[in-house]
C-alpha cells in the first residue's frame, strides 16, 4: 500500500461540528423542561413536530441542490433551528404555523442564501418574524402559566397542535403585553393587578430564564462559544433598563430586573445572539454586536409596536456584522497599534 | 524568577511524548549506504567536489558552499562514492533530488580534526567561518545557514536557546537536554561568545521536568538563565517564543536581529560546540521515531543520509500498520513518499501512526464562522476570514487580512470543528498571491521596456524629421541663391567643387570616425544585451522557468547579431586602416579594391595565434565576471531576494568555470 500524501496539519482535534450541534441541542433541554413545567406539554409538541419539518425540509432542500443528504443531515444544523424557533413559539400553536415559521427558516433563510455557513440572517429569528407578521393573534396568544389556569395534558397539547378548530385555547397576556398596554398605573400597582407578573419577570419565563441561563452558562464552559456578545447584550440591556428606570411611574420602561428574566432575553442572549453564522466573529465585534442587540431589544420593548423584540434586534444586528467585523480587526502579531508608527 | 509573557491563541493537542523517552539516546550504526542530499538547508544547493568511486573519509567535504546563504556538505563516515544522481527525498514538493550517495566501509576512519584551542579569545568572524565550514544550518526544522544567523546587522541584547519543542511526539530536543546539557550551555556560551548578547535565556517549555533538570544544573554557575513556561503550543515558534521571553514581538516582514534577538535550536548548539571545540562537521543528528507502527520508539543519533528504512527497521517498524509517514510533528511535520528518503540536518522527528492514531480527515463541513480557529490563532488572524477570501480568490483581502503573517502552525486546522483544511487554503492563497507578484513584475517590466523603445524610436524620428528639414533648407537657399545668380561662378563648376570638399572632410575626419564609433557601439550593446540576455537565462534555468526555451532563442539571436556586428566592425576597422593608402593608389576598380581590403582583413585575423585568441577571450570573460561579482554584490547589499541572488551567485560560477576552461585551454595551446 502506498504511503498517504497529506499536508500538515496531521492531527485534528476532538471538536466537531456535528458535537457543536449537539451540544445546543443539549444545553436548551433545562429551559425546555421548565417550560414544560408552567406552560404544559405544548412547547415540547412543538419541538417534535417542528423538528420532523425542519428535516424534511433540509433533505428537500439538499435533493434540490444535489448535495448529499446523510452528510449533511447529521450536522444537526437544521434540527437546532427548528428547536430554537419552537422555543419562542407560544405552546399549542397549530401545527400549520409551525411548518410555516420552520419551513421559512429552513429554506428561506438558510438554503437560498446557500445553506449552512452562508446565511446572512439568523434562521430561527427570520422564521420567527415571518410569523409574528403574518399571524399575530396566534403569535401572541401565550398559555396562562400553571398556577394561573389550566395547564393541558399531552394528548390536549396534540389535538391544539394538529386539530386547532377541537381545541379550545385558553391564553393570556404575557408581562410584556400588560406592560406594554399601561399607561395609567404605577408598576407597584400593576404588579399588584396582574398575577403573571410572578417575582421578577413573570411567572415561568423567570424560571424558564435561569433555565437558559444555565445551559448557556454550560456551553460557555465546554467552549462552544465566548462570552463576549452574551454579555454584552445583557450588560446593555441592564444599563438602558436602568437608565430609565424612573422607580416605576406608569411610564416606566421596566425595572432591569423585569427585563433580564422576561420574555426571551436570556434565552436570546446565549442561544440567539451566539448564533456565529450570523454574527459578528472577532472578540471586540461580538462586544459591539451583543450591546447594539441588547440596546435594541430595550428599545423596540418600550418604544416600539411588538412587546418582545429579541428576533428584531437580532435581524437588525445581523445587517450590520460584515460591517463590525471589518472595523474590528484584530491586530495581527508584529504590526503596529493603530496610531502607533 | 523571571516574567513571562503569554501570547495569542495556542491549543492544547495531546503530547504524546512519553513513548519516545523510556530509552536513552540509541546509536543508529552505519547503514550500508548513505543517501545525502545536496540541498538540506535554505539557499543556494552546495555543489558536489567529489567524483564517482573516489575514497572519502569521514568529515571530508564532499560539497562545497555556493554563494553565500549556503554550506557544505561532509562525508558522515568512511567509503567510496557511489553515485551522484537524483534520488528520492523528504521535502514538501515530494520529488526527487540530486544527491551524493556513499558506499559506506564500515570502518569509520576519518581526517584528522582540529578544534579551536581557546574560542574566548578567538576572533568571532574566525568562529563564524568554522561555523560554515562544518555545515552547520538550524537544526530545529527551518534549516537556516547559521553562520548568517549568527552575524546580525544589529548588536544582539538577548540570546535566545530554543528548547521549547512544542510540537506533539517530538523528544529530540528534551534527550539532548537530559542526556547533553553540558554541551548544550558550551554551545551557548560559544555563540553567546560570537554575538556578545547582555543575556543568554534558554527556554524550555515545562512539560519536560527532567530535561530542566538537567539543563538548570549545567548552566549553574554561568550567566545562562533557564526559563520554563507553561505548555502551549505552538510556544516553540521563533515569534511566539521571542513574545513569551521578552514580551515583544517581531515587526511583521522583519527579523527577530531588529529586536536585538537571536534564536538558536539547542540542537544547533550543541552542533556549533562540535564545530569549535572538537571540529567536527556536522554530519549526524538526533532524530525521533516514534509513532504506534513502530514497536521500539525512541530517539537515535542517526548519521546523515541514513535511509529512514534503517532508523524505521531499527525502532521495530510495521509498514502494514503504517498508513503515512511524517517528517517532523504531527502539526506542521509533511509526509514522505517513501522510507528510502535519507535523513537530513532538519529530521528531527520521523512519525509512523497508524490509522486509528491520526485517522485520515474526513470531508469538510460548513464553515459555521464559530471563531474557535480565530480563538486559536497565534498569529491574531482571522482565519474564518481569510478562509472566506481564499475560497474566493480575493488576493487584496487575503492581503489586508495579513494572510503572509500566517506561520502555517496548524492550530487553526486542529481546531475546526467542521475539518477544513484551512492551512492548506492559506498555503495554495500564498502561493498564488506570489505568482500573482512575479507575473506582475514581469509584465511590469516589459512594458517599461516598450515604453523605453517607442520613445526611443520617437526620438530617432524626430531627429531624421529635423536633419532632413535643415537639408531641404539649404538645398532651397542653394537654388535660390543660383536663382538669383548670386555668385558669379559656373554652377557646374561650383558642385564639382563642394563635392571635393565633401570628399576631402569625409577622408579627414568627420564621417569615417563617427562609422567607426558607431559600429564600436554597436557591438557595446550588443555585447551588453547578451549579457543581460545570459543573466537571465541563467536566473531562469536555475528557477526552474518554463521561459527557459524562450530566453535561449533570444540569447542565441543576440549573439548572432553580435557577431554580425564584430564582424562589420572588423570590416570597417579594416577597411579604414588602409583608407589613406588605398587613396593614394591609382583609382581602380571600386569592387576590386574592396575585396583586396576583405582579404586583408581575413588575413589579419588568422595571423592572430589561436594563443592571442585564447587570451583575448580570457579577457573577456575575467571583465565579465568582474561585472557579474559586482552585481551579486549589489545585489546583496541591496537585500534583493534570496532567488535572485542565487542565480546572480549562479551566474558569476559560470563564467569561474568559463574562464577556468578557456585557461585551460590557453594552457594546452602554449604548451602544443
Amino acid at each position: 500500500m502506498p504511503l498517504l500524501r497529506i499536508t500538515s496539519p496531521h492531527a485534528h482535534g476532538p471538536m466537531s461540528t456535528s458535537r457543536v450541534m449537539q451540544h445546543v441541542l443539549l444545553a436548551t433541554v433545562p429551559g425546555i423542561i421548565v417550560l414544560t413545567h408552567f406552560f404544559g406539554f405544548g412547547t415540547l409538541v412543538n419541538i417534535l413536530w417542528g423538528g420532523i419539518v425542519a428535516l424534511a425540509c433540509e433533505a428537500l432542500a439538499l435533493a434540490l441542490r444535489g448535495r448529499p443528504l446523510a452528510f449533511y443531515l447529521k450536522d444537526y444544523s437544521a434540527l437546532v433551528t427548528s428547536t430554537l424557533l419552537c422555543i419562542a413559539l407560544p405552546p399549542y400553536a397549530p401545527w400549520w404555523l409551525i411548518a410555516i415559521g420552520v419551513a421559512s427558516s429552513v429554506l428561506l433563510a438558510k438554503h437560498l442564501y446557500g445553506g449552512l455557513g452562508y446565511n446572512p440572517f439568523n434562521p430561527a429569528m427570520v422564521g420567527y418574524v415571518v410569523l409574528l407578521i403574518s399571524f399575530p393573534v396566534q403569535m401572541t396568544a401565550w398559555a396562562p402559566p400553571r398556577g394561573l389556569g389550566e395547564v393541558p395534558g399531552l394528548f390536549e397539547a396534540l389535538l391544539a397542535c394538529f386539530s386547532p378548530a377541537s381545541f379550545d385555547a385558553v391564553t393570556m397576556a404575557t408581562p410584556l403585553d400588560v406592560l406594554k398596554q399601561n399607561n395609567s398605573l404605577l408598576l407597584e400597582d400593576l404588579w399588584q393587578e396582574n398575577p403573571q407578573f410572578g417575582r421578577w419577570g413573570g411567572i415561568g419565563w423567570e424560571w424558564a430564564s435561569l433555565a437558559f441561563l444555565a445551559g448557556g452558562l454550560w456551553l460557555l464552559y465546554q467552549r462552544i462559544f465566548t462570552w463576549h456578545a452574551p454579555v454584552a447584550m445583557l450588560v446593555a440591556i441592564t444599563a438602558m433598563a436602568g437608565m430609565f428606570y424612573d422607580n416605576g411611574s406608569s411610564a416606566s420602561g421596566g425595572s432591569p430586573l423585569f427585563h433580564l428574566l422576561s420574555g426571551a432575553t436570556i434565552f436570546g442572549a446565549f442561544f440567539i445572539v451566539t448564533d456565529p453564522v450570523s454574527s459578528a466573529v472577532s472578540t471586540r465585534g461580538k462586544l459591539i454586536y451583543g450591546a447594539m442587540i441588547g440596546a435594541l431589544v430595550y428599545i423596540i420593548r418600550v418604544r416600539g409596536n411588538y412587546p418582545d423584540a429579541v428576533a428584531f434586534a437580532v435581524l437588525i444586528a445581523n445587517f450590520t456584522a460584515p460591517f463590525i467585523d471589518y472595523y474590528t480587526q484584530p491586530r495581527t502579531y508584529g504590526h503596529a497599534r493603530k496610531g502607533d508608527s | 524568577m523571571r516574567k513571562i509573557f503569554g501570547f495569542h491563541g495556542g491549543i492544547h493537542p495531546p503530547e504524546n511524548k512519553h513513548q519516545s523517552l523510556e530509552h536513552p539516546i540509541r546509536d543508529a550504526g552505519i547503514p550500508a549506504e548513505l543517501i545525502i542530499p545536496v540541498s538540506q538547508h535554505v539557499g543556494a544547493p552546495a555543489a558536489p567536489c567529489v567524483e564517482i568511486g573516489q575514497a572519502v573519509l569521514g568529515g571530508d567535504v564532499i560539497a562545497e558552499a555556493i554563494g553565500v546563504v549556503s554550506v557544505p556538505l561532509h562525508a558522515p563516515t568512511s567509503g567510496s562514492i557511489a553515485a551522484i544522481e537524483r534520488r528520492p527525498v523528504a521535502h514538501p514538493s515530494g520529488s526527487e533530488a540530486l544527491c551524493i550517495v556513499i558506499d559506506t566501509d564500515g570502518e569509520d576512519r576519518w581526517r584528522s580534526l582540529e578544534g579551536v584551542e581557546d574560542y574566548r579569545t578567538a576572533d568571532p568572524a574566525q568562529l563564524l567561518e568554522r561555523i560554515r565550514e562544518c555545515g552547520i544550518a538550524g537544526m530545529g526544522g527551518a534549516g537556516f545557514p547559521s553562520a548568517i544567523k549568527l552575524a546580525p546587522r544589529n548588536p544582539i541584547e538577548t540570546l535566545i536557546i530554543n528548547g521549547t519543542e512544542c510540537e506533539p511526539y517530538i523528544t529530540a530536543d528534551d534527550i539532548l537536554l537530559q542526556e547533553r546539557a553540558q554541551r548544550i550551555v558550551e554551545g551557548a556560551q560559544i555563540i553567546a561568545h560570537i554575538v556578545q548578547p547582555q543575556e543568554i535565556l534558554i527556554g524550555v517549555e515545562d512539560n519536560k521536568p527532567e530535561g530542566i533538570e538537567a539543563i538548570t544544573a549545567a548552566a549553574a554557575g554561568t550567566d545562562l538563565q533557564v526559563v520554563t513556561f507553561p505548555t502551549k503550543y505552538p510556544s516553540g515558534g521563533e515569534k511566539q517564543l521571542i513574545e513569551i521571553l521578552t514580551g515583544k514581538q517581531v515587526p511583521s516582514g522583519g527579523l527577530p536581529a531588529d529586536l536585538g534577538i537571536v534564536c538558536q535550536n539547542v540542537g544547533t548548539a550543541v552542533a556549533v560546540r562540535d564545530a569549535i571545540l572538537d571540529g567536527r562537521p556536522l554530519i549526524s543528528r538526533v532524530t525521533t521515531v516514534t509513532g504506534d507502527a513502530v514497536s521500539k520508539p525512541g530517539n537515535f543519533d542517526v548519521l546523515l543520509g541514513t535511509p529512514m528504512a534503517h532508523l524505521l527497521h531499527l525502532a521495530g517498524y510495521d509498514e502494514r500498520k503504517n498508513r503515512r509517514l511524517i517528517m517532523g510533528g504531527p502539526m506542521m511535520g509533511f509526509s514522505v513518499p517513501t522510507p528510502l528518503a535519507p535523513v537530513v540536518k532538519t529530521t528531527n522527528c520521523l512519525l509512523a501512526p497508524t490509522e486509528s492514531e491520526l485517522p485520515t480527515p474526513p470531508p469538510a463541513q460548513a464553515c459555521i464562522r464559530c471563531g474557535m480557529c480565530a480563538e486559536a490563532c497565534p498569529a491574531s488572524l482571522l482565519p474564518q476570514q481569510l478562509f472566506w477570501f481564499a475560497q474566493g480568490k480575493e488576493s487584496e483581502k487575503l492581503e489586508a487580512h495579513n494572510l503572509f503573517d500566517c506561520i502555517e502552525c496548524g492550530a487553526c486546522s486542529w481546531v475546526c470543528p467542521s475539518h477544513i483544511p484551512l492551512v492548506q487554503y492559506y498555503r495554495a492563497s500564498k502561493a498564488d498571491i506570489q505568482q500573482q507578484r512575479k507575473d506582475q513584475a514581469k509584465s511590469d517590466y516589459s512594458r517599461e521596456r516598450f515604453e523605453a523603445r517607442q520613445a526611443r524610436l520617437e526620438r530617432e524620428e524626430a531627429e531624421k524629421d529635423a536633419k532632413r528639414a535643415a537639408r531641404k533648407k539649404a538645398a532651397e537657399e542653394r537654388a535660390k541663391a543660383a536663382a538669383t545668380g548670386e555668385g558669379e561662378e559656373d554652377p557646374i563648376q561650383a558642385a564639382i567643387a563642394r563635392a571635393q570638399a565633401k570628399k576631402a572632410a569625409q577622408t579627414n575626419e568627420g564621417s569615417g570616425e563617427s562609422e567607426l564609433e558607431k559600429l564600436e557601439r554597436a557591438v557595446v550593446t550588443t555585447q551588453k544585451r547578451l549579457d543581460t540576455a545570459q543573466q537571465k537565462l541563467s536566473a531562469a534555468e536555475a528557477e526552474g522557468s518554463d521561459l527557459v526555451d524562450a530566453l535561449r532563442t533570444g540569447v542565441e539571436k543576440t549573439q548572432s547579431k553580435l557577431d554580425k556586428a564584430k564582424a562589420a566592425l572588423a570590416e570597417h576597422q579594416a577597411n579604414h586602416s588602409e583608407a589613406p593608402a588605398a587613396a593614394e593608389e591609382p583609382p581602380v576598380d571600386a569592387a576590386q579594391a574592396a575585396i583586396q581590403k576583405a582579404m586583408q582583413a581575413r588575413e589579419a585575423d588568422a595571423q592572430k595565434s589561436p594563443q592571442e585568441k585564447a587570451r583575448d577571450q580570457l579577457g573577456k570573460l575575467e571583465q565579465r565576471l568582474a561585472k557579474a561579482q559586482q552585481r551579486l554584490a549589489d545585489g546583496r547589499a541591496a537585500g534583493e531576494e534570496d532567488k535572485i541572488i542565487d542565480a546572480l551567485s549562479a551566474s558569476v560560477d559560470k563564467l569561474r568555470e568559463k574562464i577556468s576552461e578557456t585557461r585551460a585551454q590557453l594552457a594546452e595551446t602554449e604548451s602544443a
